[in-house]
């Protein structure tokens, strides 16, 4: 019995690193200089359309496109070993609140990292807002 | 400021003293709001609708006066513009960075609907170079051929030419997907970063040459691979994904995807670290 028990254990232990953010496999390369290369998340995961949220629907249906679009691209990475998205628009990560309950698969957590980003770039907070006042010509 | 993050952990290359930080984080840092509202557009955008419809006719206009015509209708809520007698003018319709559904009846010239983040986009003609460069979001749809530099440094969005294209076809791109229905012409996908480009045609010489990462699919021959640009296995979801795009695009509904090859980056040009400064002032 007590085997049983070690090898479920190892066997979630080995789960929850695979859904771990920012855990990857460091390359030679990678492990020689300390530095990690590259995105910070598989840039090529094409999206599961199946996990696509009501929000996200509502996004596209008012945007008149056929699918997510340019959120295809919008992944969840991380940032000082927190969960965040890129903002591309303010070039900066945006840091994810702990409060918010992320699921333990890219795909689900993904889906989540495209309408955070979406509310965070819609918003009247949003840092272009300022620049836009201050700096817009015409 | 990016943070400069010292480690007490040394790794090989800190202990042969050649670096004593890690370089992480961006430019700036922001934290989410749980609270934001649930907005679809951009603070300060106008607010469109695609049931209203206008035309304007630009044959008289410059490119400028034509782009400051079509943002005064946007701002009246039209969210339907038909533009008519384009003539080949350059840089018609940059900049908008609003939703709307915009169709052209005749060619363009030069930069065509440049720095765009989210209009649809209906060309009935022809585009000259660099169509589309820099669009971050929103739908073009070219029914004619394109010149050269098609889509270059693209960010996001789907950039459809149902003819062939030139060279350089999404040079620099970052992200987004490109699907030409004919052929394409050298250097397609130069430099690209990340993102994905579909040729159901013939392709030239030196595909994805020096790609740093992103997506090739190709139904046609190739003229030759770049430097780094590697085939990879089709997967099952690759192919899921191809037919649901396909339908997007409006062509190639009944295309084979089973058969197209996928060229993605070798990854041997990834020497972009702290490191490689170093190791070539050793080499000379």
């Amino acid at each position: 019995m007590p085997k049983k028990k070690n090898k479920k254990a190892a066997k979630a232990k080995a789960k929850e690193v695979k859904g771990q953010l920012g855990k990857k496999k460091e390359t030679a390369r990678e492990k020689m200089i300390g530095q990690s290369i590259g995105y910070r998340y598989d840039v090529n995961l094409l999206p599961d359309y199946s996990k696509i949220t009501p929000f996200l629907k509502k996004y596209i249906e008012a945007m008149g496109w056929d699918d997510l679009n340019w959120l295809e691209d919008v992944h969840m990475g991380y940032e000082e070993d927190r969960p965040a998205v890129f903002c591309r628009n303010a070039n900066g990560w945006v840091t994810i609140p702990s409060s918010i309950k992320l699921p333990n698969n890219q795909q689900d957590r993904d889906m989540i990292a495209r309408e955070l980003l979406v509310k965070f770039q819609m918003s009247p907070k949003h840092p272009l807002v300022d620049l836009k006042k201050a700096y817009l010509k015409f | 400021m990016a943070n400069l993050k010292t480690v007490t952990k040394k790794s090989k290359a800190q202990s042969m003293g050649m670096h004593t930080e890690v370089l992480t984080g961006r430019t700036q840092q922001k934290f989410f709001n749980p609270d934001e509202a649930e907005n679809f557009y951009y603070f300060g955008t106008y607010d469109v609708d695609f049931n209203k419809r206008t035309d304007l006719d630009v044959k008289d206009m410059t490119a400028p006066e034509a782009n400051k015509e079509i943002d005064n209708l946007m701002s009246q809520g039209y969210g339907t513009i038909v533009i008519k007698n384009p003539q080949g003018k350059h840089s018609l319709g940059v900049g908008i960075l609003n939703k709307l559904n915009l169709i052209f009846e005749g060619s363009l010239g030069y930069f065509g609907m440049g720095s765009c983040d989210g209009p649809i986009v209906r060309i009935n003609g022809r585009v000259g170079w660099s169509c589309a460069e820099n669009l971050m979001a929103g739908k073009v749809v070219i029914e004619k051929n394109a010149g050269s530099c098609f889509g270059a440094a693209i960010r996001g969005g789907d950039l459809i030419c149902k003819g062939s294209v030139g060279a350089r076809t999404g040079i620099d791109m970052k992200g987004g997907t490109i699907i030409i229905g004919g052929d394409a012409g050298a250097f397609t996908g130069f430099m690209m970063q990340r993102g994905r480009i579909i040729i159901l045609g013939d392709v030239g010489i030196n595909l994805g040459d020096s790609m740093y990462d992103g997506t090739i699919f190709v139904g046609g021959e190739i003229g030759s691979y770049g430097s780094d640009a590697v085939d990879a296995e089709l997967t099952k979801s690759d192919q899921d994904w191809l037919k649901r795009k396909l339908k997007v695009a409006e062509i190639g509904e009944n295309f084979d995807v089973s058969k197209m090859k996928k060229i993605v980056a070798g990854k041997k040009l990834w020497n972009y670290d702290n490191l490689e400064p170093t190791e070539k002032k050793g080499a000379i």
